[in-house]
């Protein structure tokens, strides 16, 4: 177990190197720069910002100076917000996002696996009709619609109660954090839905539930002792990268509700190519994700021997 | 049911509830919740709003951009401003005089800095120098070149003590100009020109303007709070002077987001008081029957034509072909149909001032009315002169916005009906679009332009051969001529001639086209009265705001 966790750790290690190394080529590959502005300025403020920055060594020693501050922590100053850190904005503003995923990702489970049994116990019949037309378009319309289209609702919903319900938008209390997080979990929500539906319905064909069956055993009881205990196995595997991908993943959400998280600064930097930020939030959010499927790899070598032994 | 599936149900519900809780208790210990504040709260003298973005920069010294610009325009005040009726007026110096070689500032005595220190000439002489260190980075030192040595400093050649301002005494300010520049007071309204007091900057150790805590107050407002991306709280500047502003004890910018819907729907809410209609949702502000006001933001966009060697738009005749082509009218009344724009005649907007009236009416714009038959026959000669037999595919750059994606097929359309020539438009994203306009890698271009300064010089120098923003590379010696002249002369008869020779320039040798003049549009709460729209400075000024609950 412990050589099993030090070589998914190493490869782990070499994995962020790589997303590191590609940003970084990558985002100097792209045409125009973080220092160009809607109004050009004089060569010589334009050198003078340069210097600032080291913008103005060769790209392979800005490299080599990069990855040394990156090994040390250190992802430099924002070129947008002068006089913010990067691990500031990535220490303010991650835990925001944090906090609005986890709470996305446990409505995501708890809904999936709820709705995915249901679809499975009344296959073919009308509530599996519903649910499966309901995951469709949680897959199929777009984040931002939904995001919208919830608020409104509760626009007017406040109005209709004279009185504020739910807030629109902003970020503090337990109240801010509801609808947002069921529309960041809702796509996820809808996936895992499908899997779990899939996942019961092998299980209905195992001999261990036959047996059950054949036992006498009352339905609901060969439910919950058998098909779902056995079922959610799957699931499990599938959330550590969908607990990566929704804390990341909340830049719409966080604009259209007026939430501070990470998202934005994630998808901003890229329209502005602020080269630091860029760098920053794609390390930080490759290292989250990879220690997250490590995370899930080392806890599925626990449930399931047969992983671990196998190379 | 049976007892276990029971079991899971209350466990679940139990988890949830216990992680709500939980939850909470995190964010309310990471930040400060957004308060439920009323868009207009009458009883605690205050409204809330929205912020666009999250300020870049609130180092004045180093802020360049209108978010940074409309925060700073309420927390800081330098040594003149634009009054209610957009003219110059005192601020911290109560009088001032500029001469071809000197400017002086008299300051008065009871302006004074947050913490209750007079603020003094020194203040401000600091704040210069630093914008100019080359270290410090600042965008915008170029304005500050008019002053002596100031251009010298910033390439490293001289120490900033070296420049050409002094203090006789703590209440006097006296600028020496490295040549006549007439409307240095315009000048000194921008954001680099606010004071700075050293050791308070010193103290912050190089983390000034970015925290509540890390900025010092000259304005009629203080930061009370400020949770990075998420809200920023002004409150009263109990040390400011000037009592007819800062009538609000409190502004609460509550949100920050760019997104139009969310804007609109924090706005039905009344949750903020003003909210800026955009594209998108201005046909349901329009359905609700709201009163929709309008304001001209004072940005001026053209059609840039690309001047270089190697393109048919070199050419006068392919550019008065285009020029009588195209309807500014039809593309402002029937074609983007936004409330607020108006169709462009010039460089300069409507709204520059001349000697007494507006440069315009002074200078009147020549127009060109719409005729195929002539647009053809100077296409015909075009072709002549450039030797085709047939006009390449020329290439339209623009950006990706609602609003340019219809004046882009719009003008691919007219083009290819008129004239038979193929546009191909090219839609980029912010810095990509800006490497190819600085590259030149375009044939026309949707550009524009916003001024910095209350000088019709903030927009006549653009196509002098030397300005980097000439991104087409307009090149005339007779054109450079005037810009010098409107730069240097002292009179302002003078320069605003020039101002006339540079539009009448403009027009005869179709440099441009000028398209629109911007409009904003926008609704405010009912209760909220006195919010000033400005073309310089804070765009949206709350200092004079007040509310009429009988309203």
């Amino acid at each position: 177990m412990l050589r099993y966790t030090i070589k998914r750790l190493v490869l782990g290690v070499l994995t962020v190197w790589f997303i590191a190394t590609a940003t970084f080529f990558g985002m100097h590959a792209v045409p125009g720069d973080p220092l160009s502005s809607d109004k050009s300025t004089t060569a010589q403020i334009r050198a003078n910002l340069e210097a600032k920055y080291g913008l103005d060594k060769p790209l392979l020693t800005q490299y080599a100076i990069y990855l040394k501050n990156i090994s040390q922590g250190d992802f430099g100053i924002s070129f947008t917000q002068e006089n913010r850190q990067v691990n500031d904005i990535i220490k303010e503003h991650f835990p925001i996002s944090a906090i609005l995923g986890i709470l996305a990702i446990v409505f995501a489970a708890l809904g999936g696996i709820l709705w995915g049994a249901l679809t499975a116990l009344y296959r073919n019949r009308w509530p599996d009709s519903v649910i499966m037309f309901l995951v469709i378009l949680g897959i199929s319309v777009p984040s931002f619609v939904i995001a919208a289209i919830s608020q409104l609702f509760l626009v007017n919903i406040n109005a209709l109660a004279g009185t504020t319900i739910l807030p629109v938008g902003g970020w503090g209390t337990v109240w801010h954090m509801i609808v947002p997080a069921m529309v960041l979990g809702l796509s996820t929500m809808a996936y895992l839905t499908r899997l779990m539906r899939s996942s019961m319905l092998e299980i209905v064909n195992t001999d261990y539930v036959r047996t059950a069956q054949s036992k006498g055993l009352p339905k609901t009881r060969i439910f919950s002792r058998h098909q779902l205990r056995n079922a959610i196995l799957p699931v499990v595997t599938v959330l550590g990268p969908a607990i990566a991908g929704i804390t990341t993943g909340g830049f719409v959400v966080e604009i259209v509700f007026a939430i501070p998280g990470l998202g934005r600064y994630f998808v901003e930097a890229i329209q502005q190519l602020d080269y630091t930020v860029i760098m920053g939030t794609t390390v930080f959010y490759g290292a989250f994700l990879v220690f997250m499927v490590i995370l899930v790899d080392l806890l599925y070598g626990w449930i399931d021997p047969r992983v671990r032994i196998s190379p | 049911m049976s007892r276990q599936l029971g079991l899971y149900f209350v466990l679940a519900i139990v988890f949830v509830a216990g992680l709500l809780f939980v939850l909470n208790q995190l964010a309310g210990i990471m930040s400060t919740a957004t308060q439920q504040a009323q868009a207009v709260d009458f009883t605690n003298n205050s409204i809330s709003a929205v912020l666009r973005e999250e300020p870049p920069q609130l180092d004045s010294s180093k802020a360049t951009d209108s978010t940074s610009g409309l925060v700073l325009g309420h927390i800081m005040e330098g040594l003149l401003r634009m009054d209610l009726q957009d003219r110059l007026g005192p601020a911290i110096a109560e009088r001032w005089e500029v001469t071809p070689t000197h400017a002086t500032f008299w300051l008065r005595d009871d302006a004074k800095w947050s913490d209750g220190e007079p603020i003094t000439a020194a203040d401000f002489i600091f704040a210069w120098q630093l914008a100019l260190k080359p270290e410090t980075g600042s965008e915008y030192a170029s304005l500050l070149y008019s002053i002596e040595n100031a251009e010298a400093i910033n390439s490293g050649k001289l120490a900033a003590s070296e420049l050409g301002v002094s203090a006789p005494n703590p209440q006097t300010l006296v600028v020496k100009l490295a040549r006549p520049i007439a409307f240095f007071d315009k000048l000194v309204v921008f954001p680099t020109f606010l004071p700075i007091r050293e050791d308070f900057y010193n103290a912050t150790q190089g983390r000034f303007g970015s925290d509540a805590e890390e900025l010092l107050y000259s304005g009629p407002y203080v930061i009370k709070r400020w949770v990075h991306s998420s809200n920023l709280l002004l409150e009263r500047n109990p040390h400011y002077w000037d009592s007819s502003r800062g009538k609000l004890a409190q502004i609460n910018f509550a949100y920050i987001t760019s997104d139009a819907t969310a804007t609109l729907n924090f706005f039905k809410d009344e949750r903020i008081a003003l909210a800026r209609l955009q594209a998108e949702n201005l046909t349901e502000a329009l359905r609700l029957k709201w009163p929709i006001r309008r304001f001209a933001d004072g940005t001026v966009f053209y059609l840039e034509f690309n001047h270089r060697d190697d393109r048919v738009s070199r050419n006068l005749n392919f550019r008065k072909a285009i020029q009588h082509s195209l309807d500014m009218e039809e593309l402002v009344y029937k074609v983007t149909k936004l409330p607020g724009y108006l169709p462009g005649k010039s460089l300069f907007p409507e709204w520059l001032i001349g000697v007494e009236k507006s440069l315009r009416e002074e200078y009147p714009a020549s127009t060109v009315s719409v005729d195929a038959v002539k647009a053809r026959a100077y296409l015909a000669l075009a072709k002549e002169e450039l030797g085709l037999t047939e006009f390449p595919e020329i290439t339209l750059l623009t950006s990706d916005n609602p609003v340019s994606n219809v004046q882009s097929e719009w003008l691919q359309e007219v083009l290819k009906q008129t004239l038979g020539l193929t546009i191909k438009i090219d839609k980029q994203i912010f810095k990509q679009r800006l490497a190819k306009m600085s590259s030149g890698d375009f044939g026309l271009l949707l550009g524009g332009w916003g001024p910095d300064y209350n000088d019709p010089l903030t927009f006549g120098d653009l196509f002098a051969s030397w300005n980097l923003n000439n991104r087409g590379r307009y090149n005339s010696a007779k054109m450079d001529a005037f810009i010098a002249t409107a730069q240097n002369a002292v009179e302002t008869k003078d320069r605003m001639m020039a101002f006339g020779d540079i539009q009448q320039q403009l027009f005869d040798d179709v440099v441009i086209l000028p398209m629109y003049e911007r409009g904003v549009t926008y609704v405010v709460h009912p209760q909220l009265k006195g919010v000033k729209r400005r073309v310089i400075g804070a765009e949206t000024d709350y200092t004079y705001a007040y509310i009429d609950p009988d309203a």
